[in-house]
């Protein structure tokens, strides 16, 4: 049994199946997903498909700032994705409504309405920044499944211009910026 | 004495070779085979060798929605019953050389092989959902204009060799007649196994998933694997149609896998390099241009034989 647990908890970290939902977003954000399932970043080394159906997806990816047409679409997908599941908060726009803040026809952030996981900074972010955010939902829904545990949300770390490494990022920046600043 | 070891090969020709424990990790590889030679050919480096396992294993742990009533007890009987048609199909599949007793009958593995897509017809149907119904409807479309050319082009080869049992028909030397038959039924691999350019039920940029867009959890891993079973036993025909007759068993097995990963890799490569085509279009190609063919070959196949 601790062996198919194994197993699974293994699967679900890498077959992360992926439904796409636009909540109102400038569309910025959408290219950038696509971008990551292509050529040059090839997303489906890790095991990643974008979906059709909400039915079939382990994690969704939301982009937009939440404006009130969106909001009962996203909680009724949400609903329709089965668990255990994810959510990606895709770009600055659904984790602080960005530029858009005080507008009238909006009625985010994001995680007023739906549970966030993983929050994916950017305007857009880039898609080794987007890669990087769905594994670590991957990780962190077989995690709640295996233990039945609630997993504070992670905040990705924001991925600069002109870098193309996906993993430690942030670190070398700090680095850089420590030395030039010495 | 006898009938106990008849028993005992016809078991093991259908759980072990080329049966279940020989099929599912076939199916699995064939899907992998597949989704690599389309990332290979778009310049990508593609889903790692274990992917279909893992997404198999992963849908088994998802929960799926409440089923209610008669529609569906259906919903979640259809895939179970795809999966063991496909799998009955792989079975009987006349690879290794004969020793007797059931030697395979050629309108079983034909109906065990379309009882499939006649389950995915059922399932979009069953499903409720808009994309599912217009997903089976187009499969429905699908299936009885590439099925025509099929079954001609299966009965054409039927008709040249006198016989409708499977082992025969494997073992018999082959003649230009039986090519354009085998040509004739790899025209239609692509529409039966839902590939480009005839992607048209699961077309994902019209109609989401199609038949499939309801489906969750474990039964869409079944759906996958009976996919996955599908290729092996779609492939598989063909290559015991194409494979000279061996001795040994060993060897024949390998010709066997050999032939179907060539296929396999034949067929995705098309799948990759071509776009999908209309309905109309599909219905009209095979109608129109794939028939002739088909028709000539029985004509050609009977008018031998009289002649004979």
């Amino acid at each position: 049994m601790n062996l198919w647990n194994k197993l699974m908890c293994y699967s679900r970290r890498h077959s992360p199946w992926l439904f796409h939902m636009n909540g109102g977003s400038c569309n910025g954000c959408d290219i950038e997903l696509i971008a990551s399932l292509t050529p040059r970043y090839d997303a489906e080394q890790l095991g990643v498909r974008l979906e059709g159906s909400p039915r079939h997806a382990d994690i969704l990816c939301i982009t937009g700032p939440v404006t009130h047409n969106a909001v009962n679409a996203i909680k009724t997908v949400y609903g329709q994705v089965l668990g255990p599941k994810a959510v990606v908060a895709i770009g600055s726009c659904p984790a602080t409504t960005n530029v858009f803040i005080d507008s009238r026809t909006l009625d985010g952030p994001l995680n007023r309405h739906v549970p966030v996981d993983v929050f994916v900074p950017g305007c857009p972010p880039r898609p080794d920044a987007i890669i990087q955010g769905v594994a670590k939902a991957a990780e962190i829904l077989a995690e709640r499944a295996a233990k039945k545990l609630p997993v504070a949300p992670v905040v990705m770390p924001l991925v600069g211009p002109g870098c193309d490494g996906a993993c430690s990022c942030a670190a070398t920046t700090e680095t850089k910026n420590e030395e030039v600043q010495a | 004495m006898n009938l106990f070891l008849e028993l005992q090969t016809a078991l093991a020709r259908l759980l072990i070779f080329p049966g279940l424990l020989f099929a599912v990790p076939a199916a699995w590889f064939f899907l992998w085979v597949e989704r690599k030679a389309v990332a290979r050919m778009q310049g990508r480096i593609g889903p790692p060798f274990m992917q279909p396992f893992f997404d198999f294993i992963k849908l088994l742990g998802k929960s799926t929605p409440p089923r209610i009533g008669i529609a569906g007890l259906l919903m979640r009987a259809w895939p179970l019953i795809a999966v063991s048609a496909a799998a009955g199909a792989v079975g009987l599949l006349p690879v290794l050389p004969a020793s007797g007793g059931f030697q395979g009958d050629l309108i079983l593995l034909l109906a065990l092989l379309e009882l499939p897509s006649m389950c995915i017809i059922a399932a979009g149907f069953s499903s409720g959902s808009i994309f599912g119904e217009i997903g089976s409807a187009r499969e429905a479309v699908l299936s009885v204009s590439y099925n025509i050319v099929f079954l001609l082009a299966i009965l054409s080869i039927a008709a040249s060799q006198h016989t409708f049992s499977l082992q025969a028909l494997a073992q018999l030397p082959s003649s230009p007649l039986r090519w354009l038959g085998i040509v004739a039924i790899l025209v239609c691999l692509p529409a039966k196994l839902h590939l480009n350019p005839f992607s048209l039920p699961n077309a994902e940029q019209e109609i989401y998933s199609g038949p499939m867009t309801e489906y969750a959890g474990p039964e869409l891993a079944m759906w996958e694997l009976s996919h996955g079973l599908e290729w092996v036993a779609a492939t598989g025909l063909v290559a015991t149609l194409i494979a000279p007759a061996f001795t040994l068993w060993w060897v024949a097995a390998l010709v066997f896998v050999a032939l179907c990963f060539g296929l396999v890799l034949l067929l995705s490569v098309v799948a990759a390099a071509t776009a999908r085509m209309q309905i109309d279009t599909t219905v009209r190609f095979y109608w129109q241009c794939t028939l002739i063919f088909a028709v000539l070959a029985v004509a050609s196949a009977l008018f031998m034989r009289f002649r004979a």
